[in-house]
Protein backbone atom coordinates (compact mmCIF):
# COMPACT_ATOMS: atom_id res chain seq x y z
CA UNK A 1 0.00 0.00 0.00
CA UNK A 2 3.05 2.18 0.69
CA UNK A 3 3.57 2.24 -3.18
CA UNK A 4 -0.38 3.30 -4.13
CA UNK A 5 0.34 6.25 -1.49
CA UNK A 6 3.43 7.15 -2.64
CA UNK A 7 2.15 7.37 -6.05
CA UNK A 8 -0.53 9.97 -5.31
CA UNK A 9 2.26 12.65 -4.12
CA UNK A 10 1.91 15.72 -6.50
CA UNK A 11 -1.38 14.01 -8.29
CA UNK A 12 -3.82 17.37 -7.00
CA UNK A 13 -2.77 21.09 -6.65
CA UNK A 14 -4.38 23.70 -4.51
CA UNK A 15 -5.75 25.75 -7.21
CA UNK A 16 -7.75 28.60 -4.44
CA UNK A 17 -7.42 29.75 -0.90
CA UNK A 18 -8.52 32.56 0.75
CA UNK A 19 -9.82 34.14 4.31
CA UNK A 20 -13.41 35.25 4.98
CA UNK A 21 -14.30 38.83 4.36
CA UNK A 22 -13.24 40.14 8.03
CA UNK A 23 -11.47 38.60 10.27
CA UNK A 24 -11.27 39.13 14.53
CA UNK A 25 -14.34 41.32 15.73
CA UNK A 26 -17.02 40.49 13.34
CA UNK A 27 -20.17 40.23 15.23
CA UNK A 28 -22.21 40.69 12.15
CA UNK A 29 -20.87 37.24 10.38
CA UNK A 30 -22.02 34.33 11.59
CA UNK A 31 -20.25 31.24 11.76
CA UNK A 32 -21.80 30.17 8.25
CA UNK A 33 -21.18 33.54 6.75
CA UNK A 34 -17.69 33.03 7.25
CA UNK A 35 -17.54 29.66 6.10
CA UNK A 36 -19.50 30.91 2.74
CA UNK A 37 -17.62 34.16 2.26
CA UNK A 38 -14.00 32.15 2.45
CA UNK A 39 -15.63 29.98 -0.21
CA UNK A 40 -16.40 32.16 -2.46
CA UNK A 41 -13.37 33.89 -2.55
CA UNK A 42 -11.40 30.81 -2.78
CA UNK A 43 -13.04 30.11 -5.62
CA UNK A 44 -12.55 33.53 -6.89
CA UNK A 45 -8.86 32.89 -6.42
CA UNK A 46 -8.73 29.63 -8.14
CA UNK A 47 -10.90 31.47 -10.56
CA UNK A 48 -13.80 28.64 -9.93
CA UNK A 49 -17.14 28.65 -9.29
CA UNK A 50 -19.60 27.21 -7.38
CA UNK A 51 -20.97 25.34 -9.81
CA UNK A 52 -17.72 23.39 -10.58
CA UNK A 53 -17.64 22.38 -6.84
CA UNK A 54 -18.68 18.55 -6.45
CA UNK A 55 -16.29 17.76 -3.23
CA UNK A 56 -17.29 19.11 -0.09
CA UNK A 57 -14.84 18.92 3.31
CA UNK A 58 -16.36 20.81 6.22
CA UNK A 59 -15.31 20.43 10.42
CA UNK A 60 -17.69 21.62 13.13
CA UNK A 61 -20.66 21.61 10.89
CA UNK A 62 -21.95 18.65 8.67
CA UNK A 63 -20.98 19.19 5.31
CA UNK A 64 -25.00 19.08 4.43
CA UNK A 65 -25.62 22.24 6.10
CA UNK A 66 -22.63 24.14 4.38
CA UNK A 67 -23.48 22.40 0.82
CA UNK A 68 -27.07 24.01 1.55
CA UNK A 69 -25.48 27.38 2.58
CA UNK A 70 -23.61 27.64 -0.54
CA UNK A 71 -26.01 25.90 -3.04
CA UNK A 72 -23.77 23.39 -3.41
CA UNK A 73 -25.09 19.57 -4.62
CA UNK A 74 -21.72 17.85 -4.10
CA UNK A 75 -21.36 13.81 -5.16
CA UNK A 76 -18.34 13.49 -2.83
CA UNK A 77 -18.75 14.60 0.94
CA UNK A 78 -16.50 14.76 4.25
CA UNK A 79 -17.35 16.08 7.24
CA UNK A 80 -14.55 14.81 9.65
CA UNK A 81 -13.78 16.87 12.77
CA UNK A 82 -10.74 15.84 14.65
CA UNK A 83 -10.35 19.03 15.82
CA UNK A 84 -8.20 22.14 14.52
CA UNK A 85 -6.30 19.70 12.33
CA UNK A 86 -9.19 18.77 10.32
CA UNK A 87 -9.16 21.10 7.72
CA UNK A 88 -4.98 19.70 6.97
CA UNK A 89 -6.42 16.31 7.06
CA UNK A 90 -9.02 17.30 4.22
CA UNK A 91 -6.72 17.74 1.84
CA UNK A 92 -5.19 14.66 2.16
CA UNK A 93 -8.42 13.00 1.55
CA UNK A 94 -9.28 15.29 -0.92
CA UNK A 95 -5.78 14.38 -2.61
CA UNK A 96 -7.33 10.96 -2.38
CA UNK A 97 -10.72 11.44 -3.59
CA UNK A 98 -9.90 12.99 -6.22
CA UNK A 99 -7.25 10.43 -7.49
CA UNK A 100 -10.21 7.96 -6.88
CA UNK A 101 -12.50 9.62 -9.15
CA UNK A 102 -15.09 10.99 -6.51
CA UNK A 103 -14.62 14.67 -7.57
CA UNK A 104 -13.06 16.68 -9.27
CA UNK A 105 -13.00 20.22 -7.32
CA UNK A 106 -12.87 19.56 -3.96
CA UNK A 107 -13.86 22.61 -1.23
CA UNK A 108 -12.73 22.80 2.17
CA UNK A 109 -14.43 25.37 4.29
CA UNK A 110 -14.07 26.74 7.72
CA UNK A 111 -15.78 29.36 9.47
CA UNK A 112 -16.04 30.39 13.09
CA UNK A 113 -17.01 33.00 15.47
CA UNK A 114 -15.00 32.17 18.27
CA UNK A 115 -14.83 35.98 20.01
CA UNK A 116 -18.56 36.76 19.25
CA UNK A 117 -19.97 33.35 20.34
CA UNK A 118 -17.26 33.81 23.60
CA UNK A 119 -19.88 35.44 26.09
CA UNK A 120 -22.00 31.73 25.64
CA UNK A 121 -20.12 29.58 28.91
CA UNK A 122 -19.21 26.43 28.34
CA UNK A 123 -21.52 24.42 30.16
CA UNK A 124 -19.26 21.26 30.55
CA UNK A 125 -20.84 17.41 30.07
CA UNK A 126 -21.41 17.96 26.32
CA UNK A 127 -18.88 14.84 25.67
CA UNK A 128 -18.73 11.47 27.66
CA UNK A 129 -15.13 11.81 28.98
CA UNK A 130 -16.01 15.46 29.71
CA UNK A 131 -17.50 14.10 33.53
CA UNK A 132 -13.97 13.05 34.74
CA UNK A 133 -12.54 16.90 33.67
CA UNK A 134 -15.57 19.21 34.13
CA UNK A 135 -16.27 19.14 37.02
CA UNK A 136 -12.61 19.48 38.79
CA UNK A 137 -12.49 22.40 36.48
CA UNK A 138 -10.35 20.88 33.86
CA UNK A 139 -11.91 22.49 30.75
CA UNK A 140 -10.83 24.05 27.76
CA UNK A 141 -7.30 23.85 26.23
CA UNK A 142 -5.06 26.26 28.04
CA UNK A 143 -5.66 24.06 31.09
CA UNK A 144 -5.03 21.20 29.44
CA UNK A 145 -2.16 22.28 27.06
CA UNK A 146 -0.45 23.33 30.50
CA UNK A 147 -0.29 20.19 31.98
CA UNK A 148 1.47 18.96 29.02
CA UNK A 149 3.90 22.22 29.29
CA UNK A 150 4.47 21.52 32.95
CA UNK A 151 5.95 17.73 31.98
CA UNK A 152 7.77 19.62 29.17
CA UNK A 153 9.83 21.62 31.50
CA UNK A 154 10.61 18.79 34.21
CA UNK A 155 11.94 16.83 31.56
CA UNK A 156 14.25 19.34 29.72
CA UNK A 157 14.73 21.96 31.83
CA UNK A 158 11.92 25.04 33.44
CA UNK A 159 14.27 28.08 32.42
CA UNK A 160 15.12 27.01 28.75
CA UNK A 161 11.99 26.08 28.11
CA UNK A 162 10.46 29.53 29.50
CA UNK A 163 12.91 31.38 27.35
CA UNK A 164 12.42 28.63 23.98
CA UNK A 165 8.13 30.22 24.41
CA UNK A 166 9.38 33.64 24.65
CA UNK A 167 10.99 33.48 21.54
CA UNK A 168 8.21 31.69 19.72
CA UNK A 169 5.93 34.22 21.23
CA UNK A 170 8.20 37.28 20.70
CA UNK A 171 8.99 35.92 16.80
CA UNK A 172 5.52 34.97 16.03
CA UNK A 173 4.12 38.59 16.61
CA UNK A 174 7.28 40.26 14.59
CA UNK A 175 5.62 38.31 11.62
CA UNK A 176 1.94 39.55 12.33
CA UNK A 177 3.55 42.78 12.35
CA UNK A 178 4.35 42.52 8.71
CA UNK A 179 0.77 40.78 7.80
CA UNK A 180 -2.05 43.93 7.68
CA UNK A 181 -4.85 40.76 8.34
CA UNK A 182 -3.10 39.84 11.67
CA UNK A 183 -5.35 41.08 14.66
CA UNK A 184 -2.00 42.49 16.49
CA UNK A 185 -0.52 43.92 12.97
CA UNK A 186 -0.01 47.21 14.58
CA UNK A 187 1.08 45.84 17.89
CA UNK A 188 4.53 44.78 18.90
CA UNK A 189 5.59 42.42 21.88
CA UNK A 190 9.32 42.58 23.42
CA UNK A 191 10.63 39.97 25.61
CA UNK A 192 9.32 42.28 28.63
CA UNK A 193 5.93 42.23 27.25
CA UNK A 194 5.83 38.46 27.36
CA UNK A 195 7.46 37.77 30.54
CA UNK A 196 4.92 40.33 32.51
CA UNK A 197 2.13 39.16 31.07
CA UNK A 198 -0.66 37.64 33.51
CA UNK A 199 -0.73 33.70 34.27
CA UNK A 200 -3.70 32.79 32.55
CA UNK A 201 -3.10 28.95 33.85
CA UNK A 202 0.51 28.56 35.04
CA UNK A 203 2.92 27.74 33.49
CA UNK A 204 1.03 29.43 30.78
CA UNK A 205 1.35 33.65 30.56
CA UNK A 206 -1.44 35.06 28.60
CA UNK A 207 0.68 35.45 25.57
CA UNK A 208 1.69 31.93 25.94
CA UNK A 209 -2.14 31.35 24.25
CA UNK A 210 -3.61 32.03 20.97
CA UNK A 211 -6.14 34.71 20.01
CA UNK A 212 -9.65 34.20 20.22
CA UNK A 213 -11.45 35.22 16.83
CA UNK A 214 -13.94 35.34 14.62
CA UNK A 215 -12.88 34.30 11.12
CA UNK A 216 -12.96 32.03 7.78
CA UNK A 217 -11.02 30.05 5.41
CA UNK A 218 -11.47 27.98 2.48
CA UNK A 219 -9.39 25.96 0.28
CA UNK A 220 -10.31 24.75 -3.38
CA UNK A 221 -8.29 21.47 -4.53
CA UNK A 222 -8.22 19.74 -7.91
CA UNK A 223 -6.73 17.33 -10.42
CA UNK A 224 -3.81 18.34 -12.12
CA UNK A 225 -5.28 18.65 -15.35
CA UNK A 226 -7.98 20.62 -13.91
CA UNK A 227 -5.71 22.76 -12.63
CA UNK A 228 -4.14 23.99 -15.81
CA UNK A 229 -7.51 25.91 -16.30
CA UNK A 230 -6.96 27.87 -12.72
CA UNK A 231 -6.41 31.79 -12.81
CA UNK A 232 -2.71 31.05 -10.28
CA UNK A 233 0.30 28.86 -10.39
CA UNK A 234 -1.17 25.27 -8.75
CA UNK A 235 0.49 24.03 -5.34
CA UNK A 236 0.83 20.46 -5.34
CA UNK A 237 0.37 18.32 -2.40
CA UNK A 238 3.58 16.27 -2.25
CA UNK A 239 2.35 14.26 0.90
CA UNK A 240 0.31 13.45 3.56
CA UNK A 241 -0.17 12.22 6.96
CA UNK A 242 -3.25 12.21 9.88
CA UNK A 243 -3.83 9.96 12.86
CA UNK A 244 -4.44 10.64 16.75
CA UNK A 245 -3.39 8.81 19.46
CA UNK A 246 -5.79 10.17 22.61
CA UNK A 247 -9.05 12.02 22.52
CA UNK A 248 -10.23 14.20 25.01
CA UNK A 249 -8.38 13.21 27.89
CA UNK A 250 -4.97 14.48 27.55
CA UNK A 251 -4.83 12.16 31.16
CA UNK A 252 -4.67 9.49 28.09
CA UNK A 253 -2.06 10.79 25.89
CA UNK A 254 0.90 8.42 25.82
CA UNK A 255 3.88 10.84 25.99
CA UNK A 256 2.75 14.32 27.12
CA UNK A 257 5.86 15.82 25.20
CA UNK A 258 5.44 13.88 21.77
CA UNK A 259 2.19 14.77 19.52
CA UNK A 260 1.14 12.51 16.86
CA UNK A 261 3.17 14.11 14.24
CA UNK A 262 6.08 12.16 15.54
CA UNK A 263 3.93 9.87 12.80
CA UNK A 264 2.12 12.48 10.43
CA UNK A 265 5.76 14.15 9.81
CA UNK A 266 8.11 11.47 8.99
CA UNK A 267 5.30 9.87 6.74
CA UNK A 268 4.44 12.96 5.10
CA UNK A 269 7.97 13.42 4.27
CA UNK A 270 8.64 9.37 2.99
CA UNK A 271 5.24 9.89 0.78
CA UNK A 272 7.23 13.26 -0.71
CA UNK A 273 10.53 11.70 -0.97
CA UNK A 274 11.61 15.02 1.02
CA UNK A 275 14.34 15.51 3.82
CA UNK A 276 13.73 18.30 6.69
CA UNK A 277 16.14 20.62 4.94
CA UNK A 278 14.49 20.71 2.07
CA UNK A 279 11.32 22.63 3.76
CA UNK A 280 12.00 26.38 3.09
CA UNK A 281 9.02 27.28 5.16
CA UNK A 282 6.98 25.99 8.56
CA UNK A 283 3.39 26.66 9.06
CA UNK A 284 2.73 25.03 12.83
CA UNK A 285 -0.15 25.08 14.47
CA UNK A 286 0.20 27.37 17.32
CA UNK A 287 -2.44 27.17 19.34
CA UNK A 288 -0.16 28.04 22.25
CA UNK A 289 3.85 28.65 22.55
CA UNK A 290 4.53 25.26 24.02
CA UNK A 291 2.68 23.44 21.00
CA UNK A 292 5.29 24.80 18.57
CA UNK A 293 7.70 24.04 20.85
CA UNK A 294 6.79 20.39 21.01
CA UNK A 295 5.52 20.17 17.50
CA UNK A 296 8.93 20.96 16.17
CA UNK A 297 10.48 17.95 17.99
CA UNK A 298 7.62 15.60 17.14
CA UNK A 299 8.18 16.10 13.31
CA UNK A 300 11.63 15.53 13.90
CA UNK A 301 13.27 18.62 13.29
CA UNK A 302 15.10 18.51 16.05
CA UNK A 303 15.18 15.53 18.70
CA UNK A 304 13.64 15.64 22.19
CA UNK A 305 14.64 18.07 24.61
CA UNK A 306 16.30 19.96 21.85
CA UNK A 307 13.25 22.51 20.98
CA UNK A 308 14.69 25.16 23.00
CA UNK A 309 18.26 25.48 21.42
CA UNK A 310 16.57 25.32 17.63
CA UNK A 311 14.36 28.13 18.30
CA UNK A 312 16.84 30.47 20.02
CA UNK A 313 17.99 33.80 19.51
CA UNK A 314 14.99 34.29 17.33
CA UNK A 315 15.93 32.48 14.29
CA UNK A 316 11.95 32.21 13.66
CA UNK A 317 11.66 35.45 13.61
CA UNK A 318 11.87 37.47 10.04
CA UNK A 319 15.34 37.44 8.77
CA UNK A 320 16.05 34.34 10.50
CA UNK A 321 17.43 30.74 9.31
CA UNK A 322 14.10 29.17 9.88
CA UNK A 323 10.95 30.96 9.06
CA UNK A 324 7.64 29.99 10.81
CA UNK A 325 4.39 30.87 10.73
CA UNK A 326 4.99 34.05 8.60
CA UNK A 327 1.44 34.74 8.74
CA UNK A 328 1.75 35.68 12.60
CA UNK A 329 -0.17 32.28 13.47
CA UNK A 330 -2.78 31.82 16.29
CA UNK A 331 -0.92 33.60 18.61
CA UNK A 332 -0.86 36.94 16.85
CA UNK A 333 -2.90 36.79 13.05
CA UNK A 334 -6.26 35.12 13.99
CA UNK A 335 -7.27 31.86 15.79
CA UNK A 336 -10.98 31.51 15.71
CA UNK A 337 -10.79 27.87 17.31
CA UNK A 338 -9.83 25.40 14.83
CA UNK A 339 -6.96 27.37 13.16
CA UNK A 340 -5.62 24.58 11.22
CA UNK A 341 -6.81 25.90 8.10
CA UNK A 342 -5.28 29.12 7.75
CA UNK A 343 -1.58 27.37 8.34
CA UNK A 344 -2.42 26.23 4.94
CA UNK A 345 -3.56 29.80 3.40
CA UNK A 346 -0.32 31.42 4.37
CA UNK A 347 2.02 28.52 3.17
CA UNK A 348 0.13 28.76 -0.47
CA UNK A 349 0.28 32.19 -0.29
CA UNK A 350 4.23 32.05 0.17
CA UNK A 351 4.84 29.56 -2.15
CA UNK A 352 2.92 31.58 -4.78
CA UNK A 353 5.52 34.65 -3.75
CA UNK A 354 1.86 36.92 -2.65
CA UNK A 355 2.97 37.88 1.04
CA UNK A 356 4.18 40.86 0.23
CA UNK A 357 6.43 42.78 3.03
CA UNK A 358 7.15 39.38 4.61
CA UNK A 359 7.64 37.48 1.55
CA UNK A 360 10.35 34.67 2.12
CA UNK A 361 13.12 35.19 -0.76
CA UNK A 362 13.00 31.24 -1.26
CA UNK A 363 9.62 29.73 -0.86
CA UNK A 364 9.61 26.68 -2.98
CA UNK A 365 8.31 24.01 -0.73
CA UNK A 366 6.44 24.38 2.41
CA UNK A 367 5.20 22.46 5.37
CA UNK A 368 1.35 23.14 6.84
CA UNK A 369 0.79 21.45 10.16
CA UNK A 370 -2.04 21.19 12.17
CA UNK A 371 -3.16 19.76 15.93
CA UNK A 372 -6.59 18.76 16.62
CA UNK A 373 -7.99 18.55 20.29
CA UNK A 374 -5.99 18.25 23.13
CA UNK A 375 -2.76 17.91 21.44
CA UNK A 376 -4.97 14.67 20.19
CA UNK A 377 -4.72 14.79 16.31
CA UNK A 378 -2.62 16.01 13.63
CA UNK A 379 -2.27 16.40 10.17
CA UNK A 380 1.00 17.30 7.86
CA UNK A 381 1.16 18.47 4.11
CA UNK A 382 4.04 18.90 1.96
CA UNK A 383 3.40 21.46 -0.81
CA UNK A 384 5.19 23.11 -3.40
CA UNK A 385 5.26 24.95 -6.38
CA UNK A 386 7.99 23.33 -8.32
CA UNK A 387 5.80 22.28 -11.49
CA UNK B 1 -23.10 31.35 42.34
CA UNK B 2 -23.25 29.34 38.94
CA UNK B 3 -24.18 25.90 39.88
CA UNK B 4 -21.14 23.12 40.37
CA UNK B 5 -20.77 21.37 37.03
CA UNK B 6 -21.46 17.73 37.85
CA UNK B 7 -20.70 14.51 36.34
CA UNK B 8 -23.17 13.35 33.58
CA UNK B 9 -22.36 9.42 34.09
CA UNK B 10 -22.44 6.87 30.89
CA UNK B 11 -23.91 3.62 31.75
CA UNK B 12 -20.30 2.36 31.94
CA UNK B 13 -19.31 4.94 34.56
CA UNK B 14 -22.24 4.81 37.28
CA UNK B 15 -20.20 1.95 39.04
CA UNK B 16 -17.37 4.68 39.12
CA UNK B 17 -19.38 7.17 40.15
CA UNK B 18 -21.11 5.32 43.00
CA UNK B 19 -18.26 4.07 44.73
CA UNK B 20 -17.15 8.05 44.64
CA UNK B 21 -20.27 8.54 46.65
CA UNK B 22 -18.92 6.06 49.35
CA UNK B 23 -15.35 7.42 49.68
CA UNK B 24 -13.75 4.48 47.09
CA UNK B 25 -11.76 5.16 43.73
CA UNK B 26 -13.53 2.24 41.74
CA UNK B 27 -11.28 0.59 38.58
CA UNK B 28 -11.87 -1.58 35.96
CA UNK B 29 -10.05 -5.10 35.78
CA UNK B 30 -9.80 -7.35 33.02
CA UNK B 31 -7.35 -10.34 34.30
CA UNK B 32 -4.25 -8.88 34.89
CA UNK B 33 -5.22 -5.03 32.77
CA UNK B 34 -6.36 -2.59 34.49
CA UNK B 35 -7.83 0.26 33.19
CA UNK B 36 -9.26 4.32 33.46
CA UNK B 37 -11.62 5.38 32.96
CA UNK B 38 -14.46 2.88 33.19
CA UNK B 39 -15.54 1.50 29.29
CA UNK B 40 -17.60 -1.56 27.95
CA UNK B 41 -14.65 -3.61 26.51
CA UNK B 42 -11.07 -3.91 27.69
CA UNK B 43 -8.56 -2.04 26.00
CA UNK B 44 -6.46 -5.05 26.09
CA UNK B 45 -7.82 -7.47 24.43
CA UNK B 46 -11.75 -6.14 23.93
CA UNK B 47 -12.72 -8.39 27.05
CA UNK B 48 -16.14 -8.04 28.55
CA UNK B 49 -14.96 -10.11 31.69
CA UNK B 50 -14.86 -7.09 34.17
CA UNK B 51 -14.13 -7.00 37.54
CA UNK B 52 -14.02 -3.69 39.95
CA UNK B 53 -11.02 -3.57 42.32
CA UNK B 54 -10.89 -0.48 44.72
CA UNK B 55 -7.64 1.63 44.53
CA UNK B 56 -5.45 1.86 47.12
CA UNK B 57 -6.07 5.44 47.03
CA UNK B 58 -1.87 5.77 46.86
CA UNK B 59 -0.32 8.24 43.90
CA UNK B 60 2.15 10.22 42.43
CA UNK B 61 1.82 13.75 40.97
CA UNK B 62 2.45 13.19 37.33
CA UNK B 63 1.80 16.57 36.27
CA UNK B 64 -0.04 20.18 37.23
CA UNK B 65 -0.93 23.44 36.22
CA UNK B 66 -2.16 26.50 37.96
CA UNK B 67 -5.61 27.84 37.15
CA UNK B 68 -6.32 31.07 37.00
CA UNK B 69 -8.46 32.21 34.43
CA UNK B 70 -12.06 30.54 35.78
CA UNK B 71 -12.67 27.77 32.87
CA UNK B 72 -16.34 28.16 34.44
CA UNK B 73 -18.35 30.82 36.01
CA UNK B 74 -18.64 28.17 39.09
CA UNK B 75 -15.19 28.15 39.04
CA UNK B 76 -14.50 31.50 40.29
CA UNK B 77 -14.25 31.19 43.92
CA UNK B 78 -12.19 28.71 43.42
CA UNK B 79 -8.82 30.38 41.10
CA UNK B 80 -6.66 29.40 41.72
CA UNK B 81 -6.58 25.61 42.15
CA UNK B 82 -4.67 22.91 41.10
CA UNK B 83 -5.54 21.02 38.37
CA UNK B 84 -3.29 17.63 38.02
CA UNK B 85 -2.98 14.26 36.77
CA UNK B 86 -1.75 11.68 38.82
CA UNK B 87 0.09 8.36 38.45
CA UNK B 88 -2.19 5.68 40.32
CA UNK B 89 -0.59 2.48 42.25
CA UNK B 90 -2.34 0.90 40.13
CA UNK B 91 -0.60 2.07 37.45
CA UNK B 92 -3.00 4.07 35.39
CA UNK B 93 -3.45 7.79 35.08
CA UNK B 94 -5.97 10.32 36.03
CA UNK B 95 -7.14 13.59 35.76
CA UNK B 96 -7.94 15.09 38.99
CA UNK B 97 -7.22 17.54 41.42
CA UNK B 98 -4.72 18.53 44.34
CA UNK B 99 -6.14 20.01 47.34
CA UNK B 100 -4.94 20.60 50.44
CA UNK B 101 -1.52 22.75 49.17
CA UNK B 102 -1.09 26.51 48.43
CA UNK B 103 -1.37 27.01 44.40
CA UNK B 104 2.58 27.76 44.32
CA UNK B 105 4.45 26.25 41.92
CA UNK B 106 7.73 25.45 44.13
CA UNK B 107 5.37 23.49 46.45
CA UNK B 108 4.67 20.90 43.82
CA UNK B 109 7.09 17.88 42.45
CA UNK B 110 6.46 15.82 39.57
CA UNK B 111 6.66 12.66 41.63
CA UNK B 112 5.88 13.39 44.85
CA UNK B 113 3.55 11.09 46.76
CA UNK B 114 -0.31 11.97 47.05
CA UNK B 115 -3.08 9.69 48.58
CA UNK B 116 -6.81 10.13 47.84
CA UNK B 117 -9.19 12.60 49.50
CA UNK B 118 -12.86 13.31 48.24
CA UNK B 119 -14.63 16.97 47.38
CA UNK B 120 -18.24 17.42 47.06
CA UNK B 121 -19.63 19.23 44.35
CA UNK B 122 -23.55 19.25 45.24
CA UNK B 123 -23.90 16.17 46.20
CA UNK B 124 -21.55 14.30 44.17
CA UNK B 125 -18.60 13.19 45.69
CA UNK B 126 -14.79 13.72 43.66
CA UNK B 127 -12.08 11.75 44.01
CA UNK B 128 -8.84 14.63 44.55
CA UNK B 129 -5.42 13.82 46.12
CA UNK B 130 -3.31 15.43 48.46
CA UNK B 131 -0.05 15.15 49.49
CA UNK B 132 0.64 12.67 52.22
Amino acid sequence: MKSLRKSLSGKAAIVGVAESDKLGKVPEISPLGHHAQAAHNALDDAGLSISDVDGLFTAGYSTYDIGEYLGIEPTFTDSTVVGGSSFVIHLAHALAAINAGYCEVALITHGQSGRSDRARNRGGGGMPADQYTSPYGIMGPPINYAMAARKYMEMYGEDRTRQALAEIAVSTRKWANMNEKAYFYDKTMSFDDYHESRWVSWPFHLMDCCLVTDAGAAIVVTSIEKAKDTKKNPIKILGVGEGHDHGSLISQMPDLTRTFGRNTGPRALEMAGLDYKDIDLAMIYDSFTHTVLVTLESLGFCGPGEGPDFVANQVTAPGGSFPLNTSGGGLSYTHPGMYGIFTVVEAVRQLRGETGERQLDKCDIALAHGTGGLLSSTGTVLLTSNN
Amino acid sequence: MAEKIKPIPQPESDKYWEGANEGKLLLQKFGDHIQFYPRAVSTKDGSRDVEWIEASGKATLYTFTIVHQPPHPSFVDDVPYIAAIVTLEEGVNMPTRIIGIDPEPENLTLGMDLKLDFIDADGQKLPVFKPV
